[in-house]
This record gives C-alpha cells, structure tokens and sequence, in this order.
C-alpha cells in the first residue's frame, strides 16, 4: 500500500494515498465533526455530498477552507483542525443551519437522538447571530414514515439510501436554494408514490426530518382496556439490538429481558413472532420443494427460482416495480402476518376471546410491518391480523415510559404455545438467515435424511450478493442471497432476461437485513453495530437445541391441531397472500 | 458593394430584421443584386445607437437606422453616391458628424480579437469566415503542428480562461490531453448567465465559426472527438446560427470524420440550460449536461480528469475559444505583447447601465476604467456624477472613482476587491443606492443558489435579509458587522466558485461605501433616494402651481388641495411610488 | 393505480421525443424542453410519461424540472410577458417597469390572468442591454422602456 506523510495539527501521520482528511484525522484520535457524512465501512455505503460544511479544515496554502469528508490528503499536507479560523466558519456554519431550522427539540420525535441536537451542545451553541425566514413545508404522514421536512438539514443522506442503495427512487432534492428539500414526485405525500417503507431513509436521518408513525399511545390504551386481551410478538432481530437503547454494549442480546420488560408493560400473553418464523419455513420450504420438484419433473409451467417473501419493504419493492413478476416470490405472508392469523383464530379459539376482543401487537425492526399490517387481504370483516405494530425504537419509548428499568430484569422465557421457536426462527433477523433455515428443512424433508452440521456459513456474510450451492444429497441447489433493495433489483433483472439459474433466493429490503431495519435503535453511521447484532442474531442460533423448524413441538402441534398439513387449504387460506400490480397506469382520453 | 446590417439582439429588437428586408426588396426593385450585397450580420458592438448600418467598402456607418430610411440609403448613397448625413453618428463633443466608425470615441480604443470578425461577416455563411482566414488555424494544427506543440503555442500566448476565472488554457489542455481514457470531450460554456453580459451570445450570433473551428483544434490537442456546446435556452438566435455553422462545417468536412483529409474525426452536439445561473460552474454544467440537476461537485476531481460522464473534459468559454484560431494564425508572440505583463490579449466588456454608449467593446487588458468609461463609454449618462461600476457580475464587486486609472486585468480586479468574471461592466451614477445594488446581487444569488451548501443555501439568504433590514431604515451597526462577518465565512466554506464569491457584491460595497451603510442605520438616509422605505414625498410650495396633475394620478388619493393651491401628499397614505414626481411639470415634488 | 389522463395523440408525440433521443436519461433536459413545447408546460402526467420512457423515477424527473428556471408546471399565458432582471435593465428602472405591468394585469409575478391572455415573469439578461429595461412578450422583445409604456403594451394585445 503506498502510503503519504501529512501533518494533522502538529503531528505527522503516515496515511494511505487516497485518504480524506477526515479518514487520515481519525487515525491520529483528531475527532472532526461531520454531519451530511455518512460511510458505512462493512456494507461499502457512503454519502459525502460535502454539502453541510460542517467539518472544515484549515489546509496550509488554499485560499478557503477544505471540507474534511472530501478533500484527499496530499504529500506534504499541513492541516489544522481546530484553529480559530476554523472554529469561527464551523460554528457560523452550524447557526446556518440551526436558523432554518424548528428549535422544538423538547418535543420532537429525535429528542435525544439527533445529530444536530448533539452538535449544537458540543459546540456550546447559545444563540443564533443569523435568525430569519424559516422554510415551511407541508407535513406528510404515511401508513409508517412521518416526513416533518421543516426539520431537513439537506444532508441528502435518505435521497442517496433511496436511490443509490435501495433504487427505490422515491426521494429526490427538488427546488432550488433555500427552497431545496428532498421530496418525493412533485412534492405529493409518500403515500402517493413508489415508497416501499423499508425505513432507510429514516435509519440515516440524522435529524427529525423522517421519523416513525408513533402507535405507543394506541398500545397503552389497548392495554389499559380491560375488554381486551393483548398478545405481542417480537421479532428476531429485536432481541439484537432492543439493549443499545438502555445503554448495553451493541450485540447484547437481551431476549430473556425483553420477555420479561413485555409482560410488565401488561400484555396477557408474551409470545414470539420466531414462532411464526418457524411456521413460514413449514410453509414457505413446502411451495420451494413443491415448485423445485415440479420443474425437476418437467412441469413448464412452474417458474424458478422461487423469491423469499417474508419482508414487506420488499413486496412493496416489486410489486410497484416488478408487476410482471408477481407470481415469482412465495405467497406465503411474512411472519408477522402468519402470527396474527393464527393468533386471531387457532389462538383466539383456544383461549375463547372474540376475535374483535383480541389485539394483536407486534414489535418489530422494521417499518413497513406498520403498513404491511394496514394491508386489505391481512383484515377480516375489517378488522386486521396484526393491530399494531411499533418498532423496536417505539418499545424502548415504551418501557421507558412506564418507569421500566429495564437492565435490572431477570431473564424470562416467551409464553406458550406461540412463544416457542427454533434456532432457525431466530435467524430470519440477519441476511441469509431466512434462506438457511428453509435449507435445515427443505434438505431433510426432501432427502429424508439428517444433516450432520446445521451451520452454513457459504450462506452467511455481509456481502450484498452472495450465492452458495447446497448439495441436497446429490442435488445442487442453487441459492442467491441480496440484501438491500438495489442488489434485488440485479437479481430480478437477471431473472428477467432469463439469465438466473438460482433455485431460491432469499431478499431483505435493509442493508443487513432485519438487524439493520428501519425501526431499529439508530446506528449513526456505525456499521459495525449491524455486524455485532449479526453476530448476537447467530449466537442465539448456536445456542438452542433445536434448530430446525420443523423440530418445533408447538408447530407439530399446531398442524396435528388445526391446519392439517403445509401449503394444504386451510393453511393457503390463513397463511398464503396474493400480490398487486401497483404501477401507474397510463389511461388515454380523447 | 455591401451593405452590413447589424442582426445582433439588440438591433433586431429595434426592427433590424425589417430594415434588412426593406433594404433587400428596394435592392431587387432597383435591379442591383449583381452590385449590392445586403447581409445581416452579428452586433458591432454599439448597441447605443442600433440598429446600425454600414456600408462596405467606404465604411460609411449609419446608426439608430428604422426600416422606413432603407429607401434613402439605396438612392442617396448606393446609387447617387451621397451620405445620408442625418443617419451618421454626430460626435457629442463637436457635434460633427463622422462617416467611418474607426474616428467614433467607441471605437478608437477598441481592438478586436474575439470580436473580429463580428459585424463584418454574415454568420450564415462559412465563406465569409473562411475569406477572413477562417480555419486556416485548424488547418495549420493537423498538417503542420503535434498536438504538443499547439499547446506550447497556447502556453506560451498566455492566453487566460475568459469565463471568469482566468485559468491558463494551454495548461487546462495540457492536463485533460494527459489524462488517459478512450473517449474525451471538448464543452463550449455557452451558459452566459451574468446579468448584464452578452459577449458570448454576440460572438455566437456573429461569429459561430470561430467557437467551432476553436473546439476542433482544442480536440486534436487533448485527443476528443466529441464537442458539447452548452448554451442556454433563452438565446434563440445563437443556437440558429450555430446550428447553421455546424451543418455547413460538416458540409465542407470540417467536422465529422477525417478532417481535411487527416485521421482526426471530431463533431459537435447541442445540450441546452434550462436557466440555471449556477450552471456556469463546470462541475454543475457537466451535470446538467448529463440530465441531472445543475449541483456542483468538490474539485478535485477536476473536469479535466473526471468530467462528463467521468471522462476527461475540457470545459472553456466562448470566448476563450473565439481566441484561438487568432492565436495560432498570428502566433503566441503576437498575442502576448498585447495586454499587461500577466493578463494576455483582449476582454470583451458588456458595458452597460449609466453610460452613453452602451454597448460590447473589446479592449487590451490594461486598459484603464477611465478610458473604458469617458472614451470608449462616452461619459455618464445625463451630465450625472459617476459613483461606481461593477464588474464580474453577481461575484464581483463595485469599483469607484479611487480605482478609475487602475489597469483593467485579472490581478488588479481581484486586488480591488472585484473580479473579471464573464464581462459584465456596469456603470453607476450618483442616483444608485450601493446597499440596494448589493441587495440585488444577493437576491439574484438567493434565486439562483443549488441550494446544495448550507454557507450558500442559508447564509445568501441572511445576507440577503439583513441587506434588505437596511434598505427599509431597521437596521442597526451590528448587521453591519454581522454582514461582514457572515460574508467572510461563505467565501471560506462554500462549496463552488458561485458560492464563494456571492458575499463580494456586499464586501466590496461595505469597503468602498461603507459611509452610505450607515447612513441607512443612523440618518435613515438613503442618499440616492432608491430606498423607499428611507424617503418621503414632498411638494415645495414654492414650485406648486395647484395644476392637479399629482392629485389626479395619486393611486392612493394621498394628496389633496384646492386647484390653483398648493397641494401637500399625506404621508400615511403614500406608497411612494413616485406617479406625482413623474407627473409633475413644475419640478415642485421633491424627495427627501 | 394511479391513472394518467392525457390526449393520445400527445402522449405519441411525447413517446417519439423520447424515441428520437435514445431514450438516454442523459437527454432528460433535452426532453422536457420538447415536452415543454408540445404541452405548454410539464404537467405531472408528462413527467410520468417521461420518467417510463427514459426509465428514471419520476421523482427524478420532478428534481430537474424544479430545479431549473425555465420549465414549469402551469400553463403560462397566450402572452407570456417576461421582464429582464439583469443588472443593465435593473439599473435603469426594471423594478418600477415590474410594479406597473402587476398593477396593470392585477397579477404577481409567476401568475397567469383570469382569462389566460397574459402571464408575468422575470428573467435574467436577454443580452439587449442596450435596450435597458427592457420586456420580452412572447418572443417580441420591447426596449427602452417606461412605465408609461406598459399600457400601451398590453393593449397591443387586447385588441
């Protein structure tokens, strides 16, 4: 590696060509504020607009000051960070940005966890010099993202997530100068356009521009409703990541508290959406075999590869862009949708509640589960599987809320029947996770044989796309794994031109996957939170004795019971969707 | 014989397309086509006294000439051989009247380089430039000179990007011919967005061949094949003329493949703005070249490494191009020794506002803004006292009489707290308020900010609001303060050339005028009566002769009096618009 | 589904503007400057089409044409008047000529009469500084302006 000797306020650092100051100053602990930057190092995510000015450096011989993010070191560089000079243009900079910007930090959604909030008590901001006109927009409130665009600071972070990352496309800067906000089409609300709620946007906001739609008080007044009976599922890559919120080391994993923090908060049954997880892959790997076979057999009819289907963001994803590909993914409903359906009749009748009497909760890393849950097809006689949804952000809110202290609780264990789950299940929160547990099964039930080793680590990573073949005992299964909604796009282009010869493929709308959800605990743009949960999300896995799904009692018990066999009638009625075409349609008047 | 009809926009918009087809019909009637060429050519410059006819070869120059005066011109001059003297330029000092433009004040001083052939060729038709050895200079490069030597030849002439930045050409080609890719590109800046400069849209109109033939040559040195010309939408006109220029420079083969005979290919395409000021910064031209919104990019990496669609690109300015055929016909040495010891050659100046000759004139660098101004510019308009002229547009700054015998040349304007930018050279006189002048420069650039840098995207706006607290009398010092010290940390962080030097219209007229700032905050004086909040309307008795005429257009009814009394205008109710002064034949309104 | 309403004829002739550029989204600006002619103005329906055709997302397309000047969303009058608002026309009373023509059409600046005769707009430099102030309606161009003068302007076109 060819490598430069420059000078960072007095000390000579050796640093490799091609450095920014920024990268160069964090090697020597020089700590330079940034605030439009953003780099991803694990998932090779990177915005530098060099838009905010925030992190200007004084370099020895230039006329103006140098933005740190995007100024590549030069032999011989002579940088100064901090002198006066410096202080003086960033501070002036941050009041800017500060005049145009809503100062109703006591009551906002980011309180506390905004990065222009922190950085104006880092710089010790006690008036604005430069107070005037403040750009007003409309606020735009979507089945899951709240768009308050008075608060963007125009760090084009979530127009880079939209398009660069997930090729959604549904964010763009429009206007000009003081007027230029990021919007969708024509300024027109999200849900007027493509937006598929995956929540990047939201998870790299660093200030309170695009936040959750709030169902915390709904939760309270369903639980402080004595006709009802409130169950809540917790999602897989919950566990993860719910401990960064009460100040745990990032990787904590913290499911025995989490149990335990849900039935304080009041619900009368603490169950696990893992459960539901399990059920997806006894319904999901059945279709896979049963397609997988099928065209083995000759059938023509039968398309290949088959798509994962257990992510919301990811059906909005196609079936806005994708229509003419509608019938490729799996129909069967993701997990949280499994969990209500069941709940609200195997469930429902078990314990004999009403169906209208039962509220079914989800928590979940994700925000299009808020909309996935609003959807027609997942209500009956109008009233939905899933009541609400919150994520994993809202839950902290919650125990917080009701005076929870949250370290100190013992661990507890789910309640049963639908709180017991599979290492398998557990997986479904981190890329490559979902596909790997339908392997453990799909590989057993279609050989008839038992795997020796459970853990395939061809399938697991970071990488965007990876593929691995499983040898199904003679049979080369090809499997194709994208994370990030761009990296399915390469896929289904692929597809498309009739270029794929992958069996299944496992898509996550995030970067990550689940770990690395819209309603996860912000991670400012430390990708190597998403690695520590990753790393957690297996560790549970390893942990459990079972690891199949189709080894979980429960669900054995709950076909014998009431769903009679995988992919059989009732299970297609309760547990299998159908996908809309939701492109625009051109219509012709004359 | 020829008779040169100016189709500049100017002129044209004073009826020169009918002047020219009155000349053209009478010429057909006479039965004179063999004798008698009638042309319309690009602008002479002189736009003061459009449209202009001239008469080749005796040079007779005819101004503010109206389509009814074609006959007169045909039958006195054209066929009896005698000037028609009411239509000549009368000399404003000895009121003589002159016949060759080379004798006029405008002209004497001037020397034409970018500008030659302008006025003196019809546009349309690539003989004319070729007769005025056009594309020899293309010529000589591909069969006599490498690529190398060009550029040393360009080095060594000293010319300087006409743009407004003054970056060495031959050095800019030099960097993008040694960066190494399959395909390169040549961009023709053509987004002329100072307000108050036309240079480049009269050199397209008048000369287009000279862009074209420029763009070839500056291909064969960095090794492009493809040219971009991008212009801005709202010039019609230039985009005609260039259009026609290119079709027939592929007709005489001397765009596409082959080039006089030679392995060089190299062909020219459109891109057109969209009215974007901003777009003139390269970085957000390429991107708006690429269908993307005009937002500029950090340099480096400069064009000349990554530019349009990442591949090296050498962006000039009209201008800039219009000099190099020039160049290489009359040699490196030629050029440097006109001009001062480190701006090389000429700058075309739009010269505009308060002056009795408006018009585009093209001097040595060096010159002085006094010559410029009482020569060239005639004086200040009306007898009014001269108070400042800005140059460099909305990134420039204002000189005043302090800088009048300062050679005009990049160095010295940057020194003076201006910059050369595109040309723009506005003159002002004593009724100009600096305050509202660098209010309407902030204004402009609050409008046409990307909006993509906070310092340009908020601070212009500040700016702009503590500028316009001034004007309405509620300023206090500390805005002065807070004006100054905003404007230092914008120059310092922004992110392109616009940004940083958006704060120079407000520097440079705090530094020269600093009394009149505060003047608006203590006097609530606007010493130039242009701020309305800061003045009041008033009727001197003395003067008043109770006509009525004041009351009758008041559009408000704020003022009253008996006919044949004196009248007096409340205050409350005046919205200072100024009707009554307007109306006024006995000079009794008055503003103090 | 969101539904498009736009005339057959122009939708194929807006598709063969496309077509005649490659569908390049690098043509984009190119594109909506045709559009523009064929419509007037880009209304949303137009934007969508375009976005389809050139495969870009129509928040794209919108970031563009709200970028740039030039185009725009409403229809603008049978008589678009534009008022220069460069430095040379400023300087010798383009702001009194402004006030005048909203006062005689009794709409602001980006607004288009009742009646679709007239719209208002400023631009920056049409290069006629010589002509200072100067006002362009539709492509005519009228110099040397007063304020008296824009009565007489507007009636030229009411007749």
């Amino acid at each position: 590696m060819e490598t430069i000797k420059i000078n960072i306020d007095n000390k000579i650092v050796e640093v490799a060509k091609g450095s920014t100051i920024l990268e160069a100053a964090k090697q020597v602990g020089i700590h330079i504020p940034t605030l439009c930057h953003l780099h991803l190092h694990d998932l090779n995510i990177e915005n530098k607009p060099a838009g905010c000015r925030i992190c200007v450096v004084e370099v020895a011989g230039r006329k103006n000051l140098a933005p740190a993010c995007a100024t590549e070191c030069l032999e011989g560089m002579v940088i100064n960070t901090n002198n006066i000079h410096v202080l003086n243009a960033r501070k002036t900079v941050l009041e800017l940005i500060l005049s145009d910007h809503p100062t109703d930090c006591l009551i906002c959604a980011k309180n506390g966890d905004c990065e222009l909030q922190s950085m104006a008590q880092e710089f010790g901001i006690r008036k604005i010099h430069y107070e005037g006109e403040q750009s007003t927009y409309r606020e735009d409130t979507s089945p899951a993202i709240i768009r308050d665009v008075d608060k963007c600071i125009m760090c084009r972070r979530c127009e880079m997530m939209c398009n660069e990352v997930q090729t959604v496309g549904v964010l763009s800067a429009v206007n000009r100068g003081f007027m230029s906000v990021v919007a969708p089409a024509f300024e027109m609300n999200l849900d007027h356009s493509e937006c598929t709620y995956c929540g990047q946007c939201v998870a790299v906001c660093p200030t309170g521009a695009l936040t959750e739609v709030d169902h915390t008080n709904a939760v309270i007044r369903a639980l402080a409703d004595p006709t009802k009976t409130v169950v809540v599922q917790t999602a897989p890559a919950v566990r993860a990541a719910l401990g960064e919120e009460f100040g745990l080391e990032p990787g904590t994993l913290v499911t025995g508290k989490l149990a335990a923090a849900l039935r304080r908060l009041g619900f009368n049954y603490v169950f696990d959406t893992d459960f539901a997880a399990d059920l997806t892959i006894m319904e999901e790997g059945t279709e896979l075999l049963d397609r997988l076979n099928r065209h083995l057999n000759g059938d023509k009819n039968v398309a290949l590869p088959i798509l994962t289907s257990c992510c919301p963001g990811w059906v909005n994803f196609f079936e806005h862009q994708f229509p003419e590909m509608i019938n490729i993914p799996s129909t069967a409903r993701s997990p949280q949708q499994m969990f209500g359906a069941i709940a609200k009749t195997y469930f429902a009748d078990k314990i004999g509640v009403k169906r209208e009497d039962l509220v079914v909760v989800s928590v979940m890393p994700c925000l299009a589960k808020k909309y996935e849950c609003q959807r027609d097809e997942f209500k009956t006689n109008g009233n939905p599987d899933v009541d609400y949804s919150i994520s994993t952000r809202e839950l902290a809110h919650l125990i917080k809320q009701l005076n929870i202290t949250f370290n100190e609780l013992p661990d507890e264990d789910f309640d049963a029947p639908l709180g017991e789950s599979t290492g398998a299940a557990v997986i479904f929160g981190t890329t490559g996770g979902v596909i790997e547990a339908a392997v453990r099964t799909a590989y057993e039930v279609q050989t008839g044989k038992k795997l020796d080793k459970v853990d395939f680590q061809e399938l697991r990573g970071m990488e965007f796309i990876r593929e691995a073949t499983i040898d199904f005992d003679g049979l080369p299964i090809k499997i194709g794994i994208a994370h990030g909604l761009g990296n399915a796009r390469k896929l289904l282009e692929e597809i498309k031109a009739g270029k794929s010869t992958y069996h299944a493929i496992e898509i996550m709308a995030c970067p990550g996957g689940c770990i690395g959800g819209g309603g996860q605990p912000l991670h400012h743009g430390d990708s190597s939170i998403l690695k520590a949960r990753q790393k957690a999300i297996y560790s549970e896995d390893a942990s459990k004795v079972i690891r199949k799904s189709h080894e979980n009692r429960y669900i054995v018990k709950l076909y014998e019971e009431f769903l009679g066999k995988p992919c059989g009638e009732l299970s297609h009625h309760l547990l299998h969707t159908h996908y809309f075409d939701k492109t625009v349609e051109i219509k012709v008047v004359e | 014989m020829h008779v040169l009809v100016c189709g500049g926009t100017g002129c044209h918009a004073s009826e020169s397309d009918k002047l020219l087809s009155n000349l053209k019909t009478i010429v057909a009637d006479k039965g004179l086509e063999n004798d008698v060429q009638v042309i319309a050519t690009g602008c002479f410059g002189f736009c003061e006294k459009g449209p202009i006819v001239k008469i080749m070869p005796d040079n007779t120059f005819y101004t503010q000439v109206k389509p009814d005066d074609a006959r007169e011109i045909i039958e006195e001059h054209l066929i009896k051989g005698r000037k028609v003297n009411r239509l000549l330029y009368v000399n404003p000092e000895n009121k003589e009247h002159i016949s060759d433009s080379k004798h006029m004040g405008f002209y004497k001083k001037q020397l034409r380089i970018a500008l030659r052939n302008c006025g003196f060729i019809d546009p349309e038709n690539i003989d004319e430039y070729i007769a005025r050895e056009g594309y020899e200079a293309l010529g000589k490069c591909l069969t006599e000179m490498t690529p190398q030597q060009v550029i040393e030849l360009m080095k060594k002439s000293g010319l300087r990007g006409r743009g407004g930045g003054g970056f060495p050409t031959g050095l800019k080609w030099e960097i993008t011919s040694k960066s190494v890719s399959d395909v390169k590109y040549v961009v023709c800046n053509a987004d002329e967005g100072d307000p108050g400069a036309f240079m480049d849209r009269s050199i397209l109109e008048g000369d287009p061949h000279s862009v074209i033939e420029a763009m070839a040559i500056c291909g064969y040195c960095i090794g492009a094949s493809n040219g971009l010309v991008y212009i801005r939408a709202e010039y019609p006109l230039a985009i005609e003329r260039l259009k026609t220029a290119i079709k027939q420079a592929r007709e005489y083969g001397l765009l596409g493949n082959n080039i006089l005979g030679t392995d060089f290919n190299f062909d020219i395409e459109l891109r057109y703005g969209a009215g974007a000021f901003v777009c003139g910064e390269e970085t957000a031209l390429i991107h708006s070249m690429e269908g993307k919104r005009g937002e500029p990019t950090m340099k480096p990496p400069f064009p000349s490494v990554s530019g349009y669609f990442e591949k090296p690109t050498n962006v000039n300015n009209v201008e800039t191009f219009a000099n190099v055929p020039v160049i290489i016909n009359k040699g490196a040495d030629w050029f440097s020794s006109i001009g001062s010891e480190k701006s090389k050659g000429t700058k075309v100046f739009a010269l505009a506002g308060k002056i009795n000759n408006v018009g585009l004139i093209e001097v040595p660098m060096g010159t002085t803004l006094r010559e410029v101004i009482y020569e060239i510019g005639g004086g200040i308009k009306d007898g009014k006292e001269f108070k400042a002229v800005q140059t460099g547009g909305p990134s420039g700054g204002c000189l005043t009489k302090k800088h009048l015998d300062t050679p005009i040349d990049y160095d010295n304007l940057l020194a003076s707290g201006s910059m050369m930018g595109s040309g723009g050279m506005i003159v002002m006189d004593e009724d100009d308020c600096m305050v509202s002048v660098a209010k309407f420069y902030l204004e402009f650039t609050v409008e046409e900010s990307c909006g993509k840098c906070t310092p340009c995207r908020i601070g212009n706006k500040r700016l702009h609001e503590i500028l316009d607290k001034l004007t309405k009398g509620n300023g206090t010092l500390e805005d002065i303060d807070r004006l100054r010290n905003l404007s230092k940390v914008i120059k310092d962080t922004a992110l392109c050339g616009l940004g940083q030097t958006s704060p120079n219209p407000v520097l440079s007229t705090i530094d020269n005028f600093m009394e009149e700032y505060i003047e608006h905050v203590t006097d609530k004086k606007c010493r130039a009566g242009r701020c309305k909040a800061l003045m009041q309307y008033h009727i001197l008795s003395e003067n008043c002769v109770g006509c009525t005429a004041c009351a009758r257009n008041c559009p408000v009814n704020a003022i009253s009096g008996e006919r044949k009394g004196v009248h007096t205008i409340n205050q409350e109710v005046c919205i200072k618009c100024g009707a009554c002064i307007e109306k006024c034949k006995f000079n009794a309104v008055v503003i103090k | 589904m969101a539904v498009i309403k736009l005339s057959a004829s122009k939708i194929d002739e807006l598709k063969d503007v496309c077509k005649s550029f490659n569908n390049d989204k690098g043509e984009l600006i190119n594109v909506l400057h045709k559009a523009q002619g064929i419509f007037g103005y880009l209304p949303a329906e137009v934007q969508e089409i375009i976005a389809k055709e050139l495969k870009i997302s129509v928040a794209q397309v919108y970031g563009v044409v709200s970028f740039y000047s030039f185009f725009t969303m409403t229809p603008k009058g049978e008589h678009p008047i534009s008022i220069c608002l460069g430095t040379a026309c400023y300087v010798r009373g383009a702001e009194k000529i402004i006030e005048e023509f909203k006062r005689v059409l009794n709409i602001s600046v980006g607004e288009t009469t009742p009646d679709g005769k007239f719209s208002l707009a400023c631009l920056r430099c049409v290069g006629a500084c010589g002509l200072a102030p100067v006002v362009l309606v539709g492509d005519k161009v009228y110099g040397r302006l007063s304020a008296d003068s824009v009565k007489e302007i507007v009636s030229e076109y009411t007749k």
